[in-house]
Parts: C-alpha cells; structure tokens; sequence
C-alpha cells in the first residue's frame, strides 16, 4: 500500500496511446525535418493540467477573479445599484435581508447574497471586496517580485561582505514581530481618506513581502553563479549587471513563480486579518477581512453576513495554494515528495 | 600594433596565489611565455597544476577572493592587461580575447536562446543593430558547420548536442575576430570522433582569421596535432617549453618524459600502462626542493634540497631541472 502511494517515475514521461499515435505521425509527415522539443514551459503546462486539484485552483481562481472585477458593473447595469448602493427611501429599522429576498419579503434575484446593515447588495459588496483582496496580494506579491529579486540576485552574485550585510539586514527585518510592527504603522499614519489607508496598506505589506523572495533567489543565484556559463558571459565581456538580470534572473525563474503564486494568498490573508482588526482597509472600500469583522458583530442574527465573504475568500485562498502546489510540482518534478 | 619582437600576448613573471583555509596555494608561480601572432601555443599538465589559472589570469577573471594576482605582467599588443581599469579589460574580454570552455554542456545559458547569445556578443562589442546581430549570428553558425542554421539559431542549448554545442561556443567566441583564443581543454567532455571535428574546425578557422590560440589540454596527441609551442606545466611552473617537434623527440625534463611514456601506444604488446607514480604535490604545501622530486625516476639528494635551475637547452628550448642537460642528451640532443 506504501507502494500505491507513491508516485509512479513512469507516470511523468507516461504518453497516452492516441498521443503517442498522434506524435508517431508528425514525425512521418515531417520526415528528414527537425522535430520541435516540448518547451519546458509547455511540459509544465502539461503536468499543471494532470493535476486535478490545481486544475480545480485555477478554475477558481479564474471564476473568482474575472467575476471581481466585471461583476459590480454586471450589477450595476442589471439592477441599478453599486455596491456602497444605500436605500435612502428604505425607513425600516431592519434593512439586512437573507439571500434572494427582496424588501418586502418576498423571492427577489436582486440580491442574491442577502443585504448588510445598511441595506447595501452582499453580492455587490464580496466582489467589490474581492477586487481589492486580489489587488491587494497582486501588488504587494509584485513588489516582492521587484525588490526581493534584485536584492537577492545581487547579494548573491556579488558575494563576499556585500552579501554578508545585505543578508543580515533582512535577517533583522525577518526577526522583527511584522505583525505588530504593520499595525503600528497602520495606526500610527491612519490616513483620512479610504485610498490613503490601501496605499499605506500596500506599503506595508510590501515592505514586509520581499524577504523570503530574496533569500530564495541568493540561494539559487549562489548555486548558479559558479556555473560555466556565468565564467563564459563574463568571458566574453558581458556587464555585471547584464549578467545578474538577463542570464541569472531568468534561471531562477521557476522556483520565483512558485513562491510568487504561494505569496499571493499569504498577502491576501494578512491583508484580510488586518482589516478584520480595522487597521486595514476602511468603509466605503470592502475588503473580505473588513466584510468578516462587520459579518461577526450579527452572526447570531445575520449569519449570511458573515458566511458569504468568509467562504469565498477561504475558497479563494485555498485555490490559490493548490495552483501554487500545483505548479511546484509541474515545474520541478524531481521536487515531488513521495 | 604589435609588441615587442612580434608578439601578440608576452607574459612576465604571472604569479597567482589562493588564500585558503590551509594556507596560500601558489596556482600559478612566476610563469613566463610569449605567443607570437598566429601560431598555437599548447599548455598541458595534470590537473591542478595550474593550466586554466593561468589564463584566467590573463583575463583577469580569478575569483577574488579567495584569489589574487600578486605579480607578473601580462603584455597583450603593448599594454599590461593587468594595469587596465575594469571596464577597459571588459571591452577587450570577447573583443581581442576569446575563451572557450570545457563543457560545451554548461557553458551555454540554458534559458538563453542560441541566438540571443551570439548576438549579445556582437551587440556588445560590434555595436550590431539587432537585424545585423542576428545576421551575423547565422552566418557565425553556418561558418562553423550548423546545418539549417537559421532555424536552428531560435533553438535552446538543450536541444544540441555536446559537439554541436561546443561548435555554437566556438561561433560565439569567434564572432568578433578575437585576436586570440584561449580554448581551455575544448574537447575533454566529447568523445574521440567529435573531438577530431572541434580540433579540425578550430585549426581551420585559425588559418582562414590568422587568429593566435592558446590550447589547453592534458592530451599530448592533441598537443601535438595542434601547436607549434608548447608549455609543460606542474605545480604551478613551467617544467619544459619547447617547439612542439623537440618536446616531442627531444623532451629535457624527467616529468615531460615520464608523460610521453605514459601515452599508450597501440603498437606495443599488451602489458601494463605506463604512470607516473604518486600524485601531483599539494601546492600549499610545497618542501623546498624540487616538486617534482617526489616522483622522479632519476632523483638525487641536491633535488630534494635545491630549487632546480630553469636550464636553457636550445634556442627556444628550456627547462626545469638539475639535470636538464643530462636528460636532453639522453633523448639525443646536445644542449646549448
């Protein structure tokens, strides 16, 4: 059974019967000529879609993100309201309606997630609220992206005391309880508008984001740059710095995307904890943690409040990390644990 | 343009030496030789004994630290290439002085088309538009016998083989016309027939670009096939130099002879292949004395305690030895 379980070598270079077939038959029509090798991207892409979950993540993902950002204009244009839409005509006490329930109680598609506090579309309001999360993690991962790969591949290529001190500046960094460190922050330079606080946010959050990333690439750049063809570029005369970004970068390309795309969720979750804290995104804006912490304060009462944002950003989270595992495992067979 | 009684590259008193954890390795010791315009000078020596740090250090591209050039000249057309800034050295790497590498199987960027290698070097030192970069890139190919070249250019390195890998290499050195090629053991990581092919390719576009060479190699028959000098390196020093055809019949150092010996000769009966007993000496640990000593067959008490004089044997013939005379003789010369 131990023997089940693990993963068949044969399977990675496994080619289906009509495949093969079919693979059999471009070389005969082409005959004499040059057969293309697959890609190593399109391996990857091939060994991503054999995995089922990341296959479910990226579908997911994709539902997720396209809705995020054509949804509030579908609404809008379907129903007649935004999602920080407030009935001003609407005197009742209660204004918060389960799903597909309309003002008076009866069916409606209006509102298919129900309505908050104020009245305003729960729909409306989770993909707005997606909108921002994403944004959120998109921008802060590619800050990490800029910074933590330049940082990395020039501590590592440059070596010696220039990397010994880079690399203990983000030691120090990395020692620092961040947590605390961005709530401070947050509170400390609360700005008065909604966007001044998402913009104090991404600082934050990138600031922090960067670290791993650039450990990561030293690493790689370290094992790379003692290789032939770095003493070959530089033999020929090629820059430094030529030499760091057009022919180390590219090399640490794989392992970067893996944990590009393991970021995205990570950020996504420290974003949505702060603003469930109330440091982090502010009303009028939603984001899924500020949906949450509104959500919590009526469970008992409104649990739809609560139960729509929540599951679709643990959803959200969940796939992101099964299309992260999923491409690790695409990109870097040998890599695959047992 | 050229320097001093016709040579291309002159290199005085090279000494580069590796601050480790067990000491100062001497690499390379007080090495000198001159290299005149368009001949083949072979370097060849066991491993370790200094070969590739020596032209590295002509480029200047010893890792520092642990490594340093402590002191020598390295004259190439009249300037000390080890005086140069940074970037004026940078412009001479690829342009004047090419290198090739031992494995043709990572000396290529893998996530570099072949084609955006070539022409990263003519961009960067011809100024090539990149329709002219990539021009000359499939000519380069061609040249050096890729067939299809202009399909092949859009390929990755992984998608060649080892020999055409090494042909792709030589297309990229060769592509600006160096002055001088540094081929450091180009044909150890193929096999017998593809190693013939490099070698015939390398000698062929020599004499068509009049381009000089500097070969390394611990293969005696490609020494001799190839060069017209040769250097017999071990611990870091010149033990013998020589035209190629005296070392040869008329080799003057117990070392030079003990690897002649050591070639296999498929005419002899079957037996025991000759070797050199022991193994090269630890160069951070030299004893004074010669370093060879340990090994020779021919061993006597001043050369454990004496550093051998570097004798000269003929016009261009030197070498390391307290009995150079007696050896050279022995091989059937009469020294100077």
């Amino acid at each position: 059974m131990a023997i089940e379980d693990k993963p068949d070598p044969d399977e990675l270079i496994h080619i289906p019967p009509e495949m093969a077939v079919a693979e059999a038959d471009v070389r005969s029509v082409e005959g004499d000529e040059f057969v293309r090798g697959t890609s190593l991207w399109r391996d990857a892409w091939r060994r991503l879609l054999k995995n089922k979950l990341a296959v479910f993540g990226l579908i997911v993902v994709g539902i997720v993100t396209l809705a995020s950002i054509i949804g509030p204009t579908v609404i809008h244009r379907t129903f007649g309201f935004t999602p920080d839409y407030i009935p001003t005509n609407d005197i009742k006490l209660i204004r918060s309606f389960p799903p597909f329930t309309g003002p008076d109680g009866k069916f409606s598609w209006a509102h298919p997630m129900g309505t908050d506090n104020a009245g305003r579309d729960q729909l409306a309001r989770v993909l707005q609220g997606g909108q921002i999360s994403l944004f959120v993690g998109i921008i802060a991962t590619l800050v990490s992206l800029l910074i933590g790969v330049s940082y990395g591949a020039i501590a590592g290529y440059v070596g010696g005391r220039v990397d010994n001190v880079m690399m203990r500046v983000v030691d120090v960094l990395y020692s620092l309880p961040y947590i605390i460190i961005v709530i401070v922050l947050l509170s400390m330079f609360r700005s008065q508008t909604p966007r001044g606080q998402l913009i104090l946010l991404f600082v934050a959050l990138g600031s922090i984001s960067w670290l791993t990333m650039a450990r990561i690439v030293r690493g790689q750049v370290l094992s790379l740059k003692n290789q032939e063809f770095v003493l070959a570029a530089r033999a020929t005369g090629v820059s430094n710095t030529r030499i760091i970004f057009r022919h180390l970068v590219p090399n640490t390309l794989g392992p970067v995307i893996v944990y590009a795309t393991l970021t995205i969720p990570q950020i996504m979750l420290t974003e949505a904890f702060l603003s469930f804290l109330g440091v982090g995104v502010q009303a009028p804006l939603a984001s899924w943690g500020s949906l949450a912490a509104d959500g919590i304060q009526n469970i008992a009462i409104f649990p739809w409040q609560l139960i729509f944002p929540g599951v679709t950003m643990a959803l959200t989270l969940f796939s992101l990390n099964f299309l992260g595992d999923g491409l690790r495992d695409a990109l870097d067979p040998q890599m695959r644990t047992t | 343009m050229t320097g001093t009684d016709g040579n291309l590259l002159e290199v005085k008193n090279l000494r580069t030496y590796f601050e480790t954890e067990d000491g100062t390795v001497k690499a390379v010791d007080g090495i000198s030789f001159q290299l005149k315009r368009g001949e083949t000078l072979g370097i060849v020596g066991e491993s370790g004994s200094g070969k590739s740090v020596t032209n590295l250090s002509i480029i200047r591209l010893i890792p520092e630290p642990p490594g340093k050039i402590v002191a020598g000249e390295v004259i190439f057309n009249g300037n000390d290439l080890l005086l140069l800034p940074n970037e004026a050295i940078r412009k001479i790497r690829g342009r004047r002085i090419a290198m090739i590498f031992q494995d043709p199987m990572t000396s290529l960027n893998p996530f570099m088309k072949i084609s955006k290698q070539l022409m990263e070097m003519t961009q960067l030192h011809l100024g090539h538009t990149k329709a002219q970069a990539r021009d000359h890139a499939i000519r380069m190919l061609e040249t050096v016998g890729i067939p299809d070249a202009r399909t092949r250019a859009d390929n990755y390195p992984h998608e060649f083989s080892g020999g055409m890998r090494q042909r792709v290499m030589i297309a990229m050195v060769l592509s600006c016309e160096p002055e001088l090629l540094i081929a450091d053991e180009p044909t150890t990581a193929l096999d017998v027939t593809i190693q013939a092919q490099i070698l015939e390719l390398i000698k062929k576009l020599k004499s068509e670009t009049g381009t000089s060479v500097i070969l390394i190699t611990h293969d005696l028959g490609v020494v001799a096939g190839m060069t017209d000098h040769v250097i017999v390196m071990y611990a870091g020093k010149i033990f013998e130099q020589a035209r190629t055809a005296e070392l040869f019949s008329l080799p003057g150092n117990p070392y030079t002879k003990g690897l002649l010996r050591s070639v296999p000769d498929p005419t002899a009966e079957q037996g025991k292949l000759y070797q050199i007993p022991g193994l090269p000496p630890d160069v951070a640990h030299l004893r004074p004395g010669c370093p060879f000593a340990p090994r020779c067959d021919r061993v006597e008490e001043i050369c454990r305690r004496e550093f051998p004089p570097f004798v000269q044997l003929n016009a261009d013939h030197y070498s390391l030895c307290h009995f150079a005379r007696e050896v050279y003789s022995e091989s059937g010369g009469t020294p100077l």
